[in-house]
């Protein structure tokens, strides 16, 4: 119960309060326990590195630890070939857990198995905030990090300043979650949540899916924030116990009295499907002021948009027609378990049947190593998160971002669509 | 007492043009990867640039990725801080980590080529080129620990545990 007079805790703070064992609040240098700690093949070898040279032998009991290889996988060349078989046989020695080729991406995998709400996640890759959608404090951060992690189970943290996001309203048709962290990134800027955490609150919040808060969480280093947090309530309860994994549930918000530095309304009525222009995630417009630019990829996948629902609704807006000529539809589930049920509900072969490329689950070419480089002066629409200059593997070349359906309705055209069109 | 020449970049200068993905091959093979530093963002630098230099950049340096190869290969290059507006803070971490200081101050008086002299200790920069002076702001305590010591190898070596 919340006492008349104290103030009360945001869910960052409750969060590294229990995990710190003490009273966590803003500003605080915390030592807290971590859950789960996980990298992947391009940060994972340098991480396996340092705690060696750290004098580690094996994980720290108290955690999970997992090695993903998504980022390039299956291997593109024999460099990154030895870089797997390293991870392989640190595994081995150590008995970390391996999610090897064509498992998926990791943080797909940690939504879909490992995260859960109140845990302190470290993983080595920024995009580790995607199971903040699920109420965990996960964190993105360097392998020197990791590996001190992954050896004492714990790690230092400041207590984050806390900038609520309050959600009212329904998404209009053809409007989705990636288009409201579109949109609050184009609103805050690339930095304007540095150093912080995004609380996302309000009554839309219990209307949202754990799909669509996993892509909002995802993107929220793409504000510079340490973290993205959701509260957990029935709807994460429900999606864990679709998991079989109902017991990993506890309910988490943030007090009422609780202090944010910041408020923030959205009232997801009024917004409208939204791209990031070439070359950063903040230089936003609605996909309608784009119309007529031509694209010469279109992307469907990664841990922010390669889950089974945005599958479904890009495969309902290509439903028997074809891709423009001039454009490649390139998909990439995020992991085994979507390409399954992807391949069940049917989807798998409408986008085939309109001429998509269904490439393995993992990263896709969403960083430029492999499967979808893009050409010099050639643009992309993807569903990724990050479209920084050579991000897909040339640096004279231009990404833009948007949604499931924004791609899908691009792919039809070759050139950026409002998806409200096809929908 | 640390000198040497200013190489100034923009602001939001990403992860990605600091060590490029497209080389993501070279991470186990530094000594290549290190030859590739800031290739997006200046592609001359790393032939010019000399032991002791610094980057001075705008706002929200190193944005991006967790990839700690991207201070890696900045320190390999022979840079000794970094002084930034701003700095992301995956890479903030991953810079002090591995000793690197990173230091935050208004950088717009620092012109491409000055010649700097950094006193860490007492928090102070003085532009020898523009004869003007700037200070930096404070990191946390245990940011500073780690950064005396050379690391967070070094000093969890020496301590053993995370100190508070
Ligand atoms: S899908 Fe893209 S953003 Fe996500 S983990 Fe892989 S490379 Fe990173």
């Amino acid at each position: 119960m919340e006492l008349g007079l104290t103030v009360g805790r945001t869910l960052a703070e409750k969060i590294l309060s229990a995990r710190s064992g003490g009273e966590a609040r803003v500003g605080d240098i915390v030592i807290a326990e971590v859950a789960l700690v996980f990298v992947q093949d391009t940060t994972g070898p340098l991480t396996v590195r340092q705690f060696q040279a750290a004098g580690f032998e094996r994980p720290a009991a108290s955690i999970k630890a997992v090695l993903f290889l998504d980022h390039a996988a299956p291997s593109p060349n024999r460099e990154l070939a030895d870089d797997h078989s390293f991870l392989r046989g640190f595994a081995r020695q150590t008995g970390c857990f391996l999610s090897d080729v064509g498992d998926g991406v990791c943080h797909q995998i940690v939504a879909e198995s490992l995260a859960r709400p109140g845990d302190l996640i470290l993983g080595t890759d920024s995009h580790t905030v995607t199971a903040g959608g699920l109420g965990a404090f996960a964190c993105g951060m360097g392998s020197t990090d990791g590996a001190v992690a992954l050896g004492l189970g714990k790690t230092w943290l400041r207590v984050p300043e806390s900038i609520r996001v309050v959600l009212s309203g329904r998404f209009s048709p053809g409007v989705y979650a990636k288009d409201l962290i579109i949109y609050l990134i184009g609103r805050i800027g690339a930095d304007g949540a540095t150093y912080k955490a995004l609380e996302f609150g309000g009554d839309a919040v219990s209307t949202m899916s754990v799909p669509e808060r996993l892509t909002v969480a995802n993107m929220a280093v793409e504000a510079g924030a340490k973290v993205g947090l959701f509260p957990a309530d029935e709807t994460t309860r429900d999606y864990l116990t679709a998991q079989g994994r109902g017991s990993d549930y506890q309910s988490l918000s943030p007090d009422k009295s609780a202090i944010y530095e910041e408020t923030i309304k959205i009232n997801l009525a009024e917004l409208e499907p939204m791209v990031s222009r070439p070359h950063t995630v903040d230089n936003t417009a609605p996909a309608r002021e784009l119309r007529g630019t031509e694209i010469q990829q279109v992307v469907i996948g990664t841990c922010t948009n390669g889950r089974l629902d945005d599958l479904a609704v890009a495969a309902k807006i290509v439903e028997g027609k074809r891709c423009c000529s001039r454009t490649r539809l390139v998909v990439a589930p995020a992991s085994r378990g979507v390409l399954l049920a992807a391949v069940e509900a049917g989807y798998i072969r409408t986008l085939l049947e309109a001429g998509a490329v269904i490439l393995p689950p993992g990263c896709g070419p969403c960083l430029g190593l492999h499967q979808g480089v893009l050409g010099a002066g050639e643009s992309c629409l993807s569903t990724a998160n990050r479209n920084f200059r050579g991000r897909m593997g040339n640096p004279e070349a231009f990404i833009y971002l948007g949604s499931p359906a924004t791609a899908a309705a691009t792919a039809l055209k070759g050139e950026i669509a409002d998806p409200r069109e096809f929908v | 007492m640390l000198t040497g020449c200013a190489f100034k970049f923009g602001s939001s200068i990403s992860t990605d043009q600091i060590i490029p993905g497209r080389f993501a091959y070279l991470r186990s093979n530094l000594p290549e990867l290190a030859k590739h530093a800031m290739e997006d963002a200046g592609p001359t630098f790393v032939t010019r640039v000399k032991e002791g230099d610094f980057i001075v950049a705008g706002s929200n340096f190193g944005l991006g990725s967790s990839r700690e190869h991207a201070p890696l290969v900045i320190k390999m290059a022979g840079v000794r801080a970094i002084l930034a507006k701003s700095v992301a803070r995956i890479f903030f971490r991953n810079a002090i980590n591995l000793g690197l200081p990173v230091l935050l101050c208004d950088t717009d008086s620092i012109d491409d080529g000055d010649e700097l002299e950094i006193d860490l200790q007492a928090g102070t920069i003085r532009d020898v080129t523009n004869s003007s002076r700037l200070t930096f702001s404070k990191i946390p305590e245990i940011m500073l620990h780690i950064l005396n010591e050379g690391g967070l190898l070094p000093y969890l070596e020496k301590y053993g545990d995370f100190r508070l």
